[in-house]
């Protein structure tokens, strides 16, 4: 059930170039379920700006009632959003949207995230891993400074790093990566930019694949129809990215 | 006790908040989260007579205070609106505005006339302002002639009352709103959005994909509430007052400037409580400030 409260922050930290990680606390934890789900979160308690930022989840901490999101600040919310502190308090709507399905998953699957679209892969690799499914990780990121959680999914599988810059694993994208490794694998789950998806979904036409895609929104929960996308389903009907994603199987959505 | 109930054409409103057209859906969503019966009504989203998909995104873009959008009058139609959506939302006890939208006079005709027969529909909000379509929208809403005959039409097929949408991209709303009034209007709800856009100020190109869009939030508010005002205080039709409303004084000013009722649009989508928080919150201030009902407050601006 969605939920709106307002939780405490316990830790906020800068973990790459841009990017922080925070982590809050409150009853609205137990409502969450499925990886690649995500919040709507209010940075300012004024209408300035005005609308909330949709952040995805990254681990999910049910005993402690905490989860933590990772995030780019780089636009005006996320900047105050960057500011908060221990024992501050912030706004969040959610669990907002439907996530990766780990059922799904048999013996072995590909964890495929580019850049901002990395966290939710954590908390999916956790679960998975938890139902004793192998998980390869194949992550990309801008440069040796943009990288994240690389010992943490190291952890979880075997993990593969691309930048585009070449300062730190392959150089180029994931899809260059993908090339190299074997089609051992039953499942795909991808997080990323948009071209990334459609290279994976390229890469992999024969295997069952869930995709979380990004789009602009309004509301987070369906009502305003801003985050739309086209669908393979039906010629005149679009999906919505907010609350019919942001995760969808492969070859649903026309991007 | 203080009495919050409204009665205005067609309506019988328990308190004079509702959700605004176009930031509720057709009501599922808010459903997960609380209670509709709690809404004084509900303005439902635009119906067009054949499924519209809308306009390409990006469809919103945020702005200082306020938030563009040109979503474009996505519905799934007349026939669905009709046939699953209305009935759905009859397990509410809420009354509800139909939004009716087309490209010439004949769409509007058939939706109002169609649609105006659903048990649930008490009235219907005529569209003749949305922005962010290439025709129809506001092309019926900026010429005082186009908008008195439509009206006309309108209201020689509807079974139930008529509120016209007015637009604030007119040089005098007034004569817009007059106009509507000789067509037989029963009431108006104002404003719709003020025409924006945003560029990018790396590329230059507009962020939204339409160019332009419709600005709404609480930017808007302070041409929202002298347009209500001066609508008001030059024609005779009770209005729902809407524009940048986001808590409890924006309701007073707008029942102070003349609206009889209160819709609340954008602000549904930063805080998705808050319909049922205005009103929970509602009568303590209407006591705090001497007034024992809903209906004394309104229009008090005037009075002086």
């Amino acid at each position: 059930m969605i939920k709106q409260e307002r939780m405490k922050v316990i830790t906020q930290q800068s973990i790459a170039k841009h990017i922080f990680e925070l982590t809050v606390e409150g009853g609205l934890v137990d409502e969450m379920a499925e990886p690649g789900q995500f919040v709507h979160v209010r940075v300012a308690d004024s209408f300035e700006p005005l609308l909330r930022r949709p952040i995805s989840v990254a681990s999910i901490d049910k005993e402690n009632k905490r989860f933590t999101m990772i995030y780019r600040a780089e636009g005006r919310g996320t900047q105050i959003l960057a500011d908060k502190k221990a024992g501050d308090e912030i706004d969040v709507l959610g669990p907002l949207g439907h996530g990766f399905p780990v059922e799904q998953a048999e013996k072995k699957a590909f964890l495929i995230g580019g850049g901002i679209g990395v966290p939710p892969l954590y908390e999916l690799a956790k679960q998975l891993n938890s139902r004793g499914i192998e998980t390869v990780h194949i992550l990309g990121f801008e440069s040796k400074q943009a990288i994240f959680y690389e010992e943490k999914f190291k952890a979880l599988g075997d993990t593969h790093i691309a930048t585009v810059d070449g300062s730190h694993g392959t150089e180029g994208f994931v899809t260059h990566i993908l090339n190299e490794l074997p089609h051992d694998f039953d499942t795909y789950f991808s997080c990323g930019p948009t071209a990334m998806l459609e290279a994976v979904q390229w890469a992999y036409p024969q295997k069952k694949g869930f995709l979380s895609y990004e789009q602009r929104m309004g509301c987070g929960i369906g009502a305003c129809f801003a985050c739309v996308c086209r669908t393979t389903k039906s010629e005149t009907d679009y999906i919505k990215v907010c609350s019919d994603g942001p995760v969808f199987p492969a070859g649903v959505v026309i991007s | 006790m203080i009495d919050m109930t409204v009665k205005i054409p067609g309506l019988e409103l328990k308190n004079p908040i509702m959700p605004a057209s176009g930031c509720f859906g057709f009501g599922k969503e808010y459903a997960q989260l609380y209670d509709l019966s709690q809404l004084g009504a509900i303005m439902i989203k635009a119906t067009t007579v054949e499924t519209r998909l809308g306009n390409p995104t990006p469809r919103v873009a945020e702005t200082s205070s306020g938030m563009l959008n040109a979503i474009g009058l996505q519905n799934p139609g007349l026939e669905k609106v009709y046939g699953s959506e209305l009935p759905w939302l009859e397990q509410f006890d809420v009354p509800i505005i139909a939004n009716v939208a087309g490209t010439t006079t004949e769409d509007y005709v058939e939706v109002a006339r169609e649609i105006s027969k659903a048990p649930n529909v008490h009235a219907l909000e005529i569209n003749i302002s949305c922005p962010n379509v290439k025709k129809g929208g506001i092309t019926f809403g900026t010429d005082p002639a186009v908008a008195r005959e439509l009206t006309r039409a309108v209201k020689e097929v509807s079974s139930v009352p008529v509120y016209i949408k007015l637009s604030p991209n007119v040089t005098d709303i007034v004569s817009i709103a007059k106009a509507v009034e000789e067509g037989g209007a029963d009431g108006i709800t104002m404003i719709n959005t003020l025409l924006g856009m945003r560029l990018d100020p790396k590329t230059g190109r507009p962020v939204i994909a339409n160019i332009s869009g419709g600005l709404s939030g609480p930017a808007i508010k302070p041409v929202a509430l002298r347009m209500v005002y001066e609508v008001s205080k030059q024609t005779n039709l009770p209005i729902i007052g809407m524009g940048g409303v986001t808590n409890v004084d924006d309701v007073i000013d707008f029942l102070s400037a003349g609206a009889s009722a209160v819709a609340v649009g954008t602000a549904n989508f930063v805080n998705p409580f808050v319909c049922p928080e205005i009103i929970s919150k509602l009568p303590e201030r209407l006591h705090e400030l001497g007034y024992d009902s809903v209906e004394e407050l309104i229009g008090r601006s005037h009075r002086l």
